[in-house]
């Protein structure tokens, strides 16, 4: 390698932000700045520097959460500590939407234009912000804003997320947003009202009207306990853990009071009305502090672990495939059998990949599952490492989810030091560890083999299959990647046993499934059903509109359904029956004011941005699609039908030579739309 | 003499291409079957000299019982396949395909092209004269080599000959996402201030001549480039005692060119910036000499 880092400097800003993540440099080859004799005679690096590369997203993520943007003498310094390319590491950093390589303010507000706010007055909020704070883009007063694809706050749409670089960076969730709320959270961060609990997105769960006992823990929580690794732990979790997590954790607390004891009034109703009590997957959110390690035990935490310890890996590789546990990403396939298949790879090491990289607009049930129970995902995730012969977990989170990554962080280094993580798990002698990788704003990153380019620090692009990630996955190696919520059905699987998991649901899709029901219904938020359970049955939960105009089922990747298909079965097979997708579970409810094209013409601009470029027929077929969508916004019958005769046949090369699903699908929404709904028409 | 490299026997895999009946090294591509099966698919970011990034998929083939198509020039031959190289399936993504790259990116240096247009009836017009395109100057920034990005196709060639797959420079990569992404050096600096060591390999492996000679550049802008008055002469480099072949493109008795035969042992194309670009004083005219 030939590397040339010109002659731009960090300042001590960058500087101190890459160093509290990667430790001071050893000698001037990575960037010191007095220069030795021994430097002279002995270049260290070498492979052993190129080894570190996967640590140069954690870094743009440290100099942008120091400064706000990444600058040509901090990434510069950033690749000469870990011998990447500067070229490559720009090309990393412009890959990714939360990032900036020019200057900006340190203030950056996200403004969700997606389709669940939009549905919810995001234009307007949109109006008013620009008046505020002038056009996207332009920094003015100090913070600039931008339109942002969807930010998972589905259920409290419209929703706006604030974050303000510093020393210790601060976020803010502002849903529902107001455009005088958002300035406010803008010019100070730190002092926004807090986010309502997790379970108040799950309107079925149970949430007790006082928590004395969270009150306690959380106005307590100490600083993260330091990772075994400093150079690693540090630089991620300093700043932001610390300084947030104690004095947020108390104002949710009561906010989470007034909530329940005021404004939501279905919200803690909805169980009772479903008739049952028996939420598999959302039981303990909203029940249990997600602080508190204790009253995880005490709610059940911990026994599916000790039951895996006791099958041994085979054993709960057996009941996860005789439970039929499918993937609950969207792609639907055979848990067990994945996991069968990375655990008899004979190179080594195995990994764990947990995809939390949730992008799919409309999607938020594992950022309430990671907000209201994280032990359950750490626990699900010790799980699949032992079952799979991984020793390492990486946990993939999507950037624009600050609390999860609060929580998460919390519950990690707490099993950790109960021995609950570590190098000798629950003291059976299995070693596993669990790292937090963030994301940093680019849905393309929940692509199974795209979430290992990110994670190595390369370019997010997706990786061509074969070789499947169960024989060349994660830095070459076989690695089983899972989703949250099919990791968290994990846990009642071992505990219920295979049969007594598989009772529930239906004969080919097993369990319960969380659906995200947002749009126009009166009490949107994640809803647990078992599968087999109708549309109908959902919307009638959730509150639907008077007069329905259509149902998006399974995301910007998924399709419409109409008023009169509400009977269809909410099952993996039931809705591909019906010519449809549960995908990842998002349930869009659109009343009939509505105006679908605009709607269409959103979804293909989602994909044209966040298309990676990669292959020609969705880098160059997205615009096409959103240009004849664009030209058609306002015609129908003959007047559209020559562009829709261009769509289906640019969608339909998508569909077929795509490299991964993100262009594939591409076109699926808005065919379904022009097919089933007589968009058009 | 010419060193015959000897690879380990391979097994050969019984494969059905268009329902005949072919035999194909274990190991080899669809791509491979193809050609040795008299059958040609056009390609673009496949390359005889590197590992393909399958991005263009211009090459893709039906395989039974696949659910999408596949890119020809990276897909393994499997024992049982049943590849269909021209269906009407296969041929639409490949008309579509090239219908997107003509109207995004300006293909008229593209070797192959027009051919193909032609042949898959592809009508890169229909989407419109506001149809977006890939809008960029030529970007003139040393004396030896031209990067116009209004016509690369994102092939991601130069970016692996310059990386790990050849030279090892790593002066450029992929920036930026989506339609908006570039071949670009680091906050997208001029060559001079990058790593770039003018090699020259990166325009030996462009297929669309987004990459060109500054000689070459300068030619076609004046209208005397004519490639069907070039002479072609493969000699030995004479700078230093790796024996590189080159080949000399030579016009009116000018060197305009240097490449080197891809399929020679020593260089495999490849050149360093003195067999590439050192060729001056072969033709120090008077005329040059003040």
């Amino acid at each position: 390698m030939d590397l040339r880092f010109g002659d731009s400097k960090p300042t001590d800003e960058e500087r101190a932000a890459v160093d509290a993540l990667l430790g001071p440099p050893a000698s001037a080859w990575e960037g010191a700045d007095d220069r030795t004799d021994t430097d002279l005679r002995w270049a260290r690096g070498g492979r052993e520097a190129r080894e570190r590369r996967d640590l140069l997203l954690p870094g743009l993520h440290a100099l942008n959460d120091r400064v706000g943007w990444i600058s040509e003498g901090g990434l510069a310094y950033l690749c000469r500590r870990l011998t990447v390319p500067p070229a490559e590491g720009y090309g990393v950093a412009t890959f990714y939407a939360m990032f900036a390589v020019k200057p900006r303010p340190a203030t950056v507000v996200h403004v969700c234009t997606d389709l669940a706010c939009a549905a919810r007055g995001s234009a307007r909020v949109c109006t008013k912000i620009e008046r505020d704070l002038g056009p996207a883009g332009s920094a003015g007063s100090g913070a600039v804003w931008q339109p942002s694809p969807c930010l998972g706050l589905c259920e409290r749409a419209p929703a706006a997320l604030v974050i303000r670089a510093g020393e210790a960076p601060r976020t803010a969730v502002v849903a529902p947003a107001t455009a005088e709320a958002v300035a406010d959270a803008a010019t100070a961060p730190h002092e926004a009202a807090a986010e309502p609990q997790a379970a108040a997105a799950a309107p079925q769960a149970r949430t007790p009207a006082a928590q004395p006992a969270q009150a306690g823990t959380s106005a307590a929580l100490p600083a993260p306990t330091p990772a075994p690794r400093p150079s690693r732990a540090s630089g991620q979790a300093s700043g932001q853990a610390s300084g947030q997590a104690s004095g947020q954790a108390s104002g949710q607390t009561a906010n989470a009071v007034a909530r329940t004891g005021s404004s939501a009034p279905g919200s803690a109703l909805a169980a009772p009305e479903a008739g049952r009590d028996g939420l598999v997957l959302l039981r303990r959110v909203g029940v249990v502090d997600p602080g508190s390690l204790d009253d995880y035990r005490a709610h059940g935490g911990y026994a599916a672990l000790r039951r895996a310890f006791a099958l041994g890996p085979a054993g709960v590789i057996r009941e996860v495939t005789e439970a039929g546990l499918v993937g609950r990403g969207g792609a639907a396939f055979p848990t067990g059998r994945k996991w069968a298949a990375t655990a008899q790879q004979p190179d080594h090491p195995h990994y764990l990949v947990c995809n939390a990289d949730e992008s799919e607009p409309g999607t938020f049930k594992d950022r309430v599952l990671m907000e209201g129970d994280p032990y359950a995902l750490v626990e699900a995730m010790t799980i699949a490492g032992y079952a799979t012969g991984a020793h390492r977990g990486y946990l993939y989170l999507r950037g624009e989810y600050p609390r999860a990554l609060r929580r998460l962080r919390t519950a990690i280094d707490r099993a950790r030091a109960r021995g609950l993580l570590g190098e000798d798990v629950m003291g059976q002698g299995f070693a596993f560890d669990i790292e937090i990788r963030r994301g940093a704003g680019a849905y393309i990153c929940g692509e199974e083999t795209a979430i290992f380019n990110s994670i190595e620090g390369r370019r997010g692009e997706p990786r061509s299959k074969p070789p499947f990630p169960v024989e060349k996955g994660l830095f070459g190696k076989p690695t089983a990647v899972n989703n949250v919520e099919t990791l968290v059905n994990v846990l009642p699987i071992l505990i219920e046993g295979a049969q007594g998991y598989a009772r529930t649901g239906t004969s080919a899709s097993t369990g319960t499934k969380l659906f995200c029901v947002s749009g126009t219904v009166a009490r949107p938020g994640v809803y647990e059903l078992p599968f087999g359970a109708t549309l109908r049955e959902l919307l009638e939960l959730a509150g639907p509109p008077k007069t329905l105009r259509a149902v998006l089922l399974g995301g910007a990747a998924g399709a419409f359904v109409r008023p009169d298909e509400l009977d269809v079965p909410l099952t993996f097979e039931g809705t591909r029956a019906a010519g449809a997708t549960l995908g990842s579970g998002v349930v869009l409810v659109l009343d009939d004011s509505v105006e679908l094209p605009r709607v269409l013409l959103r979804i293909a601009e989602f994909f044209r941005d966040e298309s990676c470029g990669q292959c020609v027929p969705c880098r160059v077929g997205t615009v096409r699609q959103e240009e004849a969508l664009h030209r058609i916004k306002d015609l129908t019958g003959d007047a559209a039908a020559g562009d829709i005769a261009l769509l289906r046949e640019v969608g339909r090369a998508m569909r077929d030579a795509s490299i991964c699903g993100l262009g594939q699908t591409a076109w699926n929404a808005v065919e379904s739309a022009i097919d089933r709904l007589g968009a058009f028409k | 003499m010419t060193a015959i490299p000897l690879r380990p026997p391979r097994r050969l895999v019984d494969l059905t291409l268009d329902g005949e009946p072919v035999r194909a090294p274990e190991g080899s591509t669809l791509l491979d079957a193809c050609r040795a099966a008299g059958k040609d698919v056009p390609t673009l970011c496949q390359g005889d000299t590197l590992t393909p990034k399958n991005a263009c998929r211009v090459c893709v083939v039906e395989v039974e019982g696949s659910r999408t198509l596949a890119p020809a020039c990276s897909r393994r031959v499997e024992p049982g396949m049943e590849v269909r190289t021209d269906t009407e399936r296969a041929r639409h993504s490949r008309k579509v395909v090239l219908e997107l790259l003509a109207s995004s990116t300006d293909l008229s240096t593209t070797p192959g092209a027009a051919e193909w247009i032609e042949e898959y009836g592809a009508e890169p017009d229909r989407f419109g004269a506001e149809a977006a395109r890939v809008a960029e100057e030529p970007k003139v920034d040393n004396d030896l080599y031209v990067r116009d990005y209004s016509k690369c196709v994102l092939c991601y060639k130069c970016v692996d000959a310059c990386g790990e797959q050849w030279q090892n420079t790593f002066a450029i990569a992929v920036a930026g996402r989506g339609f908006d992404a570039r071949i670009s050096t680091e906050h997208d600096a001029p060559l001079t201030d990058s790593a770039c060591v003018y090699c020259g390999n990166c325009v030996e492996v462009c297929p669309t001549g987004a990459l060109s000679f500054k000689t070459e550049f300068d030619m076609r802008a004046a209208g005397t480039w004519d490639e069907s008055a070039q002479t072609e002469t493969t000699t030995v480099c004479a700078y230093c005692g790796v024996g590189c072949n080159l080949t000399l493109h030579v016009q009116d008795n000018e060197i305009v060119k240097v490449t080197s035969p891809h399929d020679n042992p020593v260089t495999h194309g490849n050149l360093c910036i003195k067999g590439r670009f050192g060729y001056q004083h072969v033709q120090n005219h008077a005329q040059n000499q003040d």
